[in-house]
């Protein structure tokens, strides 16, 4: 096996990531946590441009690095107040919590070792931009247009909600 | 119209005649990297001291003049003096987190520092989802302030940073809309393409109407965006001393103040690209004697004109108004800004859909 940049970039990104998610559990402050995920997240988009699929990569910053993490940053600098840490775990929770994981881990092994994949059809050259925004829309085969419009009823309730939340009686 | 590409292509082919593919690939990419952060410092300290020229022009003073011919080495003796500035630590505050807070903000502005075309063939990031991946690093720079509020263990800090973050979610839809209408006009999403159609009229007269709506919202939003202009509440001396960056000291505080003038010219670059034409010259069809002049000017004079220049717009605004409340930023926001956008993009996709645009 010959190592490539690809291979080393690669390797960067999962190293980075798998970091990161260690310390997002593992730490003990919620603030620290919640940039732990972000740098998960980040790495997870630099995957996605390795892949040349920047329309993935971008939405990933925008939705979970740009939207998300800045929500719960958010909520928490409104909610928890200064000094706050988490208390320690108990023994049957941790162990409990580690058995899950591991059950995942070795679930997820399995599947990936088990699993025949198909032939590298991988294609360079970015996806253009006018045919995800058909499938995104289309009523064919392979077509999105139910779940997008699924989850923008959804995203109303959301934001009615907020409203009910917030409105001052 | 030169195309600077050749010069790019002239290297890789030297570099991959002499190593691996992967090693040239590196190595090119760490030289982006360095001339990419050389023009971002070389840009900061050019807006610094044309920031403070035009200041004091509005303010019918002289601005720094001992230092260097018109005090232009002034701004260079600042940068050093911040260099050498100690970076103080904040008892009871949670050091990491204080510490990587700058950077986040810096990471966010170059990254979208790196999206903008420059010339024919100097574009560095060139997706064909370009306009969706700047919006999304500049919306990262957020998270750096919340940060950098909450760790400095201070109310100020805390509440400047609050303000601060709030007003950058509620603008950063306004700096969309208008975005989108342009996107919706050259159906590409492209930098590079987006500048190409703008060849014969850029895009504002080729627009007309809500193309000029989408201008002036883009500059009042990208104004509010950058924290900057009668938007620059989140650090109101009076209230908050200075916000979420209270509490930093020396190049941190640098790197706050840098990405801040920094994001002023992004936000210029972007409307000089969609808007004005980017390194595009300007282009009358059927004059094509005045095409064939307006080509010998190089594609980088214009766009750093049109960049500087709605700087300087900017910056007018910045020093003519004063400063609002809060609640009037949100509103002015949420009430009438929002409402304007979308029915502008409404305008748009009818200017489109018949054909009524040059």
């Amino acid at each position: 096996m010959n190592i490539t940049l690809d291979l080393i970039v690669f390797a960067v990104l999962a190293l980075f990531i798998v970091a990161n998610s260690i310390l997002a559990v593992t730490t003990k402050r919620i603030l620290r946590a919640a940039t732990y995920l972000l740098f998960v997240l980040f790495g997870t988009a630099g995957i996605y441009f390795q892949l040349n699929y920047s329309f993935l990569g971008a939405v990933q910053l925008l939705i979970y690095a740009g939207g998300i993490t800045v929500l719960y940053v958010f909520s928490i600098l409104l909610t928890s107040s200064e000094g706050d840490q988490a208390e320690k775990l108990k023994k049957g929770k941790f162990f409990a919590g580690l058995i899950a994981t591991l059950a995942a881990l070795g679930i997820c092994l399995f599947v990936m070792l088990k699993h025949k994949f198909l032939g590298q059809v991988f294609e360079h050259g970015e996806l253009p931009v006018k045919e995800i925004g058909h499938t995104l829309m289309s009523m064919d085969k392979y077509g999105y247009v139910l779940p997008f419009e699924v989850i923008s009823v959804l995203l109303l309730a959301c934001i009615i909600g907020g409203i009910m939340i917030a409105r001052k009686r | 119209m030169f195309d600077f590409g050749i010069v790019t292509n002239w290297i890789h082919t030297q570099l991959t005649s002499v190593m691996p593919d992967g090693l040239a690939i590196f190595l090119e990419c760490l030289m982006i990297g360095i001339c990419l952060l050389l023009l971002y410092v070389i840009i900061a300290i050019i807006m610094i001291y044309m920031e403070r020229k035009v200041c004091a022009a509005f303010q019918c003073r002289l601005g720094p003049t001992r230092v260097g011919p018109w005090g232009s080495i002034q701004v260079i003796c600042d940068v050093f003096k911040m260099l050498t500035k100690e970076i103080i630590t904040i008892r009871h505050s949670d050091k990491f987190l204080y510490n990587l807070a700058p950077y986040m903000v810096i990471l966010a502005s170059v990254m979208a520092f790196a999206c903008i075309p420059i010339s024919r063939g100097m574009e560095i990031l060139d997706f064909n989802v370009g306009i969706l991946f700047f919006m999304a690093a500049s919306s990262i720079g957020i998270v750096g302030i919340l940060l950098a509020g909450w760790s400095s263990n201070s109310k100020y800090s805390l509440i400047g940073a609050m303000r601060s973050g709030a007003q950058m979610i509620s603008y950063e839809l306004s700096v969309g809309l208008s975005i989108l209408t342009i996107v919706v006009l050259t159906d590409t999403m492209q930098f590079s393409e987006i500048v190409m159609r703008q060849a014969d009229g850029w895009f504002i007269f080729k627009g007309h109407i809500p193309a000029v709506i989408a201008f002036v919202i883009y500059l009042i939003a990208g104004n509010a965006e950058v924290n900057r202009g009668p938007f620059d509440l989140p650090e109101a001396e009076s209230e908050l001393t200075a916000g979420y960056h209270t509490e930093y000291s020396g190049m941190h505080f640098g790197l706050f103040y840098v990405a801040e003038f920094v994001n002023l010219f992004i936000i210029s670059g972007i409307a000089a690209t969609i808007f004005l034409g980017g390194w595009m010259p300007l282009h009358i069809p059927g004059w094509d004697g005045f095409n064939a002049v307006m080509d010998w000017i190089p594609g980088f004079i214009w766009f750093f004109a049109k960049a500087f220049f709605i700087v300087w717009l900017l910056m007018w605004i910045k020093w003519t108004f004063p400063r609002l409340r809060i609640d009037q930023i949100l509103t002015l926001e949420w009430k009438y800004l929002v409402p304007i956008g979308l029915l502008n993009l409404l305008l748009m996709v009818i200017v489109v859909v018949f054909k009524l645009h040059f």
